[in-house]
């Protein structure tokens, strides 16, 4: 089930590489993207049901699931059907259309679209594998895949601002996972007496006979690495540079599936050092860089004018809350993978929102888009939507996830962090309501030539369906959610 | 114990250095094939003389592509970019050498601070930190894309020197995988670089400088 789950979009992405027709490669898009969703939906049901009898991550292999695993696989697959949908009708349009720059008016060509779906589907294959991965080694090559995968998607518009976007993030990303590298060689030394290497579960098994500050120093390498790839402040810089070049299918997918694989790059350390008892000091480095991203992200949207670098901003926002969540521990494990879910979900839909806002005014800043309800009303009815939910405004279910992490900070008397907590959320909630706001209403005034916009049904349906969804998780968190969710938490959660 | 393997480290702290105060691109690119080839040859040496079958078939397979292959790529992407031939350093050569040369003193420092296991080879651990520590120094301080590259790939140098000090043994497949990656990172950053030079007009990264929040204000003032 596994091999499949990794061959099938790596075979179809090489095969689109090769087929010369649009229409078909369309197609192949569609089904792989339908069918890796299908086997996933078929491990769920395998893993979930106990009387299926499957077993969970054999130990010793290199690709395996557990739960947390398994949560970020659906999160992505589910993701990555959505962005298929709506990337069909997308290709369609650029290809009718290519493109004039939508701020500063020059003509640019696109990247051939075969290159565009390949990557696409190995940029899925790529993040199956880490989401698979019992081995750090395979979990670190996958990561460094993903970013190079990535690059050509981001730069699927031919233009210099696209370009230097995707070299800033093929370098800071590189350079920054190859310290994760660092982290794995230290997470190698502190195993040598015992001989692990870098299984998971042999390392999870032995934790408490790691080395200390070697485990200690490997934390803090994977933690920057990763870190870098998730986008914490102060590593994010790439973050808004690439989410707001790159095509809105693209920022999509980097926000809602990237970003929590290398988060899951650092949940595997912070497993390892809860083992070790060392969940103390891992904790507290997640608790500070959440918190820093938090207070970057409300600065950076406060005074933003670009809507997709502000999403972008809400991403890195959104990131921070993981961290923090992650590292206070206990429910707010729960909350913060809970939140995850919902950030995905909603942020993929709010992406996919800001392409046909990109599709209706032709610019990206603010201040030119005015009177979205009355030139795209269902558009307008999405990004409005999207903004209460993924602002956390009840009863979203990144609502609840927040919820459950101030109720740990609370809980475990943390006040200060409570307090950090409330006034950022309340900066970004402002910060953010007034640009949707602004976009949303007032009067929009129709340039000479400008035709009336068709909102076309399968771009708008995917981002429909990941807000009901998130509306969904917040009102009922189906059981075998729970079941998975919780599994996950005892994963990461402290040992006592 | 290998008194050759010792030679190659001091060898490799010189190409440090030397990496630090060449002006010529094309010099920078050989040195850090030769830093490569030096740190593929290292487990060799340092293994006297009694190497398994895979050991040596990995080691050359590390030398061809550090040695032959990255330096191929580095010269076709100069030339096709018909930059010009030296390195564009945004600091002076005598301040990169002294950055150069504490780094190396703060690595030692830290080598001899940090609770590894013991290697039979004296300095490696610093070697390996310094070497990392230039091609830092190199990605910031130079501003061509290319010289970026060369500092991805003295990084990963050291970081390859720094898990033979460690002796931390990966599966052969996932040690592939490693060297899969950089591979690919490399020839995709070549692409990348081919578009830079054909978009821009040049490959100086100091003068990408067209996304970012705080110009935007002026921008914003214009409309």
């Amino acid at each position: 089930m596994i091999t499949a789950l990794l061959t099938l979009p790596l075979l179809s992405g090489l095969v689109s590489f090769i087929i010369k027709s649009d229409a078909a490669r369309r197609r192949l898009l569609l089904a792989a993207t339908a069918g890796h969703l299908a086997l996933t939906a078929a491990l769920f049901a395998a893993r979930l049901n106990p009387a299926l009898g499957v077993p969970w991550a054999a130990a010793g292999e290199w690709f395996g699931f557990d739960e947390l695993g398994l949560l970020f696989l659906g999160v992505t697959s589910v993701l990555f059907l959505g962005a298929s949908v709506y990337s069909v009708r997308y290709l369609a349009l650029e290809k009718r259309d290519p493109g004039e720059d939508a701020d500063d008016g020059f003509i640019f060509n696109n990247a051939p679209e075969a290159v565009f779906t390949g990557c696409l589907l190995l940029f899925l294959s790529a993040m199956t594998a880490v989401t698979a991965s019992r081995h750090l080694g395979i979990l670190w090559a996958a990561v460094e895949a993903t970013t190079l995968l990535s690059a050509p998607l981001i730069y699927f518009h031919r233009h210099k601002r696209s370009l230097e976007a995707t070299w800033k993030y093929l370098l800071i990303c590189s350079v920054g996972i190859a310290l994760a590298l660092m982290g794995n060689l230290f997470l190698g030394a502190a195993g040598l007496r015992t001989g692990f290497g870098l299984n998971l579960d042999a390392l999870l098994g032995g934790a408490l006979q790691l080395d200390k500050p070697l485990l200690k120093a490997a934390f803090l390498f994977l933690f920057v690495g990763y870190g870098t790839k998730m986008g914490l402040a102060p590593f994010h810089t790439w973050l808004p540079d690439a989410h707001s070049e790159a095509p809105a299918v693209v920022s999509a997918l980097l926000s809602g599936a990237l970003l929590n694989c290398a988060f899951l790059g650092i949940l595997r350390a912070v497993q390892i050092c809860s083992g070790a008892g060392l969940s103390d000091f891992s904790g507290g480095i997640l608790v500070l860089f959440g918190l820093l991203s938090l207070m970057t992200a409300g600065l950076f949207i406060l005074g933003q004018r670009d809507y997709k670098r502000m999403l972008a901003y809400s991403s890195i926002e959104h990131m921070g809350i993981l961290a923090l969540g992650a590292g206070l521990g206990g429910g707010a494990v729960y909350g913060a993978l809970l939140g995850a879910v919902g950030h995905s979900l909603a942020k993929a839909g709010l992406f996919f929102t800001s392409g046909l806002i990109l599709a209706a005014y032709r610019t990206k800043r603010i201040s030119d888009v005015k009177g979205l309800l009355g030139r795209a009303p269902r558009t307008a009815a999405l990004w409005l939507a999207g903004f209460f939910l993924i602002t956390g405004t009840p009863p979203s279910g990144i609502f609840l996830g927040k919820f459950l992490i101030l109720k740990e900070a609370v809980a475990s008397g943390k006040y200060l962090v409570a307090g950090v907590y409330l006034l950022f959320l309340g900066i970004v909630f402002a910060g953010m309501a007034r640009i949707f706001i602004n976009m949303a209403f007032g009067a929009h005034a129709p340039g000479p030539d400008e035709k009336p916009f068709y909102e076309s049904r399968g771009m708008v349906a995917p981002a429909c369906v990941f807000f009901c969804c998130v509306l969904a998780l917040g009102l009922y968190v189906p059981a075998w959610l729970d079941t998975l969710i919780s599994g996950a938490q005892a994963l990461i959660g402290r040992a006592p | 114990m290998s008194t050759l393997a010792e030679l190659t480290i001091v060898f490799i702290i010189l190409l440090n250095l030397a990496l630090a105060v060449s002006g010529s691109m094309s010099v920078c690119i050989r040195l850090a094939a030769i830093q490569g080839v030096a740190a593929g040859l290292l487990p060799l040496l340092a293994g006297g003389g009694v190497m398994r079958g895979r050991a040596m078939a990995f080691a050359a397979f590390i030398i061809l592509l550090k040695g032959a292959v990255f330096p191929w790529l580095m010269f076709r992407a100069r030339e096709k970019t018909g930059a010009r031939r030296d390195v564009d350093p945004l600091i002076g050569y005598p301040s990169s050498i002294m950055l150069c040369l504490g780094a190396f003193a703060a690595s030692s420092w830290l080598g001899s601070r940090l609770p590894l296991p013991h290697s039979g080879v004296a300095f490696i651990v610093p070697a390996s930190l310094a070497t990392i520590f230039t091609g830092f120094l190199l990605i910031t301080t130079r501003a061509k894309a290319i010289t970026q590259v060369l500092g991805y790939l003295v990084i990963e140098n050291g970081i390859y020197i720094f898990g033979l000090a460690l002796f931390v043994e990966q599966p052969l497949m996932v040690e592939l995988a490693i060297l899969l990656d950089v591979f690919v990172a490399v020839f995709v950053m070549g692409i990348a670089i081919f578009h830079i030079s054909r978009e821009f007009d040049h490959i100086d990264t100091d003068q990408m400088d067209e996304l970012t929040d705080w110009h935007q204000s002026e921008e914003g003032g214009n409309i």
